[in-house]
């Protein structure tokens, strides 16, 4: 029985390594080498005394290729936990971005009065321009780099999403 | 790393002593291993000593090879040792062969010395990232201090859990630089935690379904070989409680014995008839430590439709990746049939006799067929039957017997009977050319007074010959059985049935004299042209107490039947003497 009726869904992972030499070529290596897509990859050390690192991947698939990543995520030796913060828990996204805006007049005003109500924050001014800086969920960030199109959008620094389950737990 | 240094009693040695001093605490005594500048210190210790045997070879693809015959046939890791660069390269067909067939071989790679790393330095190149992705684990070794918890974790990650390929990359100057050496206590890695026992739950939930089974089968693979000998005893035993038949992919021919009754042949896309038939009607299909690959399934939304499937693998990631399973057990196939015998005796279990002896009726006229008959001849030498007259020949003897990749290591799973676990050394998943002269000369190393066989093709033994010369060196007995075609067999049968007939390429135009060959390196060719002096000229092969080549000249045109040509299921098998001319869908084309 052949199982590739099913839909592809977006699913969110958590990926507890530890901080060894080549780890990060090991993950990627094998989404490559294997044709799973990435469609967000952050990483950083969570844990500098147990030399841990977290890396939240966001990927997409059928349900069996979904469970089939999970488990090649496994198998790879420095790879101590594995989390599917879709299915396992219900979680919180979070996605900072820098964006820069170049403009004079209406639009730098425009600019500024659309940054105020998406909570950025300005980090960055001159005459003609601004650098600012937005946390939040993907979709958010999204519509804010849409909105600033038309306003002197000249280029945006995203780093990718950040999870975490809710409650006490850890994972 | 280097936590647990502290705490002991360390005495201080080269990196190289710690290399040689870690494999003897393994209790490695053969490697084999190909010299150059970036293990010069490691094999200046090699020279030191006396109890690591080193087997020198001529080609790194050798030492791999070599290193899995050597681990195939005793259950016991492979050890290599090469130098950086073109050494390290020349290694990676044998060690993506050994991922693909889960076998456990630690290699030593050289490397160019820690402050040269990433200057395009001679004979460097990026061996940890070469070899990432065909490794189960590796290691770029950065400090001496960490050298000694290296080597013995790459033993264990090597020998553990689903067995498979470790490379230690270590730079010049480490062998060179004094570190503190530490033993092989038991080594625990958080991160890794390989499974052994199986969920008593799926396990009795499997004893039910095993039970309640009108058309079961047993499907059986590597997976029962890598388990170890006991796994291949409790295999036997539980089979023989149900009664129900078994058939097993290539990998694990000989965990359970062919003369006996319940033996259904090979399955898979050269499998026999009835092994084929019984996977496609069965109701309830029991695998154990096989993973559903290709070769086996055919096309796969026409695969055994109509039945429960109970999978016993020690990887998950094997459990569910292309075939959908009822039953999934993660575990260690001996732990698990273990459970499974204690469990079935436990709830007397029993078989519905009835429905069993129907299941054993149909397969009974699916054996009448003979899928495995050939015409035979008088005047040529069929190589189903050359193969036939040499498991005749060598039965009782101790043998062992690998093979190159083609037509001809079809027919010898086909026609080479096995009665016991670790006697079969082929490449199975990858289909590496070139893989059964080395791979016998490390099984020989292993058994030493044992009758090795590599059953070959004339165009996959050119591919690693120049190990004839490591046979004559050790003088190792082995003796190379060539079923001489003068074409690439199975690419000549693709061709004739997928591609109109059109031989691109596929004819060796300029083949050596395999006698003169053999007699150049210092060992004894024979040759047999036909039927009638095949079992004379075996025989002196048999007695010939050096290494021989054998140039077995068989008809050139025979294909290899059964076959599930390619998009096809069980069920649509072509066997021997039907119309050669197959309707295969693009799709079917497009799959190797």
């Amino acid at each position: 029985m052949m199982m590739n009726d099913q839909s592809i869904e977006a699913h969110t992972l958590s990926v507890l390594v530890e901080n060894s030499a080549g780890v990060l070529a090991r993950v990627i290596g094998l989404f490559s080498g294997r044709g799973y897509n990435i469609e967000s990859l952050t990483v950083a050390e969570v844990d500098g005394e147990a030399h841990m690192s977290r890396i939240t991947i966001v990927t997409s698939g059928s349900p069996m290729v979904i469970e089939q990543i999970k488990a090649q995520l496994s198998r790879i030796v420095p790879v101590s936990r594995v989390t599917d913060l879709t299915v396992e828990a219900e979680a919180i996204e979070r996605e900072m971005a820098l964006v820069k805006v170049a403009g004079t007049g209406e639009k730098r005003v425009e600019a500024l009065r659309v940054s105020e109500s998406f909570r950025a924050r300005v980090v960055d001014t001159t005459h003609e321009s601004f650098v600012f800086e937005l946390t939040g969920a993907k979709t958010k960030i999204d519509a804010f780099v849409q909105l600033m199109r038309p306003l002197g959008l000249k280029e945006v620094s995203r780093t990718g999403i950040a999870a975490i389950a809710r409650g006490p737990e850890a994972m | 790393m280097g936590k647990r240094m502290s705490d002991q009693k360390t005495d201080q040695m080269t990196g190289a002593e710690i290399v040689i001093k870690a494999l003897k605490d393994q209790g490695v005594e053969h490697i084999f291993g190909y010299p150059g500048g970036a293990v010069l210190p490691i094999y200046d210790e090699i020279f030191k000593q006396d109890w690591l045997h080193h087997i020198l070879v001529r080609h790194e693809q050798g030492a791999a090879h070599a290193a899995e015959g050597y681990a195939r046939s005793t259950g016991k890791c492979g050890v290599l040792l090469v130098t950086s660069g073109p050494g390290a390269t020349n290694a990676v067909t044998g060690l993506t062969d050994a991922l693909m067939d889960s076998i456990p071989l630690v290699c030593i790679t050289g490397q160019v010395p820690t402050h040269l790393i990433g200057s395009d330095a001679f004979q460097e190149c990026d061996t940890v990232g070469i070899t990432r992705p065909c490794t189960k684990h590796n290691y770029l070794v950065k400090s001496v201090d960490d050298l000694a918890e290296i080597m013995h974790e790459a033993f264990y990650i090597a020998t553990s859990g689903r067995p498979g390929p470790v490379v230690i990359d270590i730079p010049k100057d480490i062998q060179f630089a004094p570190g503190p050496y530490m033993s092989p206590e038991k080594i625990s890695k958080a991160s890794y935690q390989p499974p052994k026992k199986g969920d008593l739950n799926g396990i009795r939930e499997a004893a039910e379904l095993i039970a309640s089974a009108k058309k079961p089968v047993f499907y059986t693979g590597g997976g029962v070989i890598n388990a170890g000998q006991v796994a291949s005893k409790l295999l036997r035993e539980f089979v023989g409680l149900t009664g129900y038949p078994i058939t097993s992919t290539l990998m694990g021919l000989g965990a359970f014995p062919a003369s006996d009754n319940q033996w259904l042949g090979m399955l898979g896309m050269h499998g026999t008839y009835e092994a084929n038939m019984a996977m496609h009607d069965c109701d309830v299909m029991i695998n154990i430590g096989a993973r559903f690959d290709d070769r086996i399934t055919g096309r796969l939304d026409a695969f055994s439709p109509n039945s429960k499937k109970i999978h016993v693998d020690i990887d998950p990631s094997s459990i569910n990746k292309t075939v959908h399973v009822d039953v999934p057990i993660v575990g260690d196939v001996a732990h698990v049939l273990e459970d499974m015998i204690r469990i079935w005796k436990e709830t007397a279990c029993s078989p519905d006799k009835q429905a069993i002896s129907d299941w054993w009726q149909e397969i009974e006229g699916w054996r009448k067929v003979n899928s495995l008959g050939f015409e035979q001849s008088d005047t040529i030498i069929k190589p189903q039957y050359a193969v036939q007259r040499l498991y005749e020949l060598s039965k009782d003897k101790d043998v062992y017997i690998s093979t190159e990749v083609g037509q001809h290591q079809m027919w010898a799973a086909q026609h080479f009977h096995f009665e016991e676990p670790n006697r079969w050394m082929t490449s199975g998943g990858l289909g590496t050319m070139g893989y059964g002269l080395p791979a016998a000369i490390g099984t020989q190393i292993a058994h030493p007074e044992a009758l090795v066989i590599d059953i070959a093709g004339e165009a996959s033994v050119l591919m690693n010959m120049q190990e004839m010369s490591t046979a004559v060196q050790y003088n190792l007995p082995v003796k190379i059985f060539i079923l001489n075609n003068e074409y690439m067999g199975m690419v000549r049968q693709w061709q004739q049935l997928l591609h109109g007939g059109r031989y691109s390429h596929s004819y060796s135009e300029a083949l050596p004299d395999f006698v003169k060959l053999a007699e150049a390196y210092g060992a004894t060719g024979i040759r047999a042209t036909n039927p009638g002096e095949l079992d004379e000229a075996i025989t002196q092969m048999l007695d010939t107490p050096g290494p021989v080549i054998f140039d077995c000249v068989v008809s050139k045109d025979e294909n290899c039947f059964p076959m599930i040509p390619s998009g096809k299921a069980h069920n649509e098998m072509i066997l021997a003497g039907e119309p050669a001319d197959v309707e295969v869908s693009e799709e079917g084309k497009a799959l190797v």
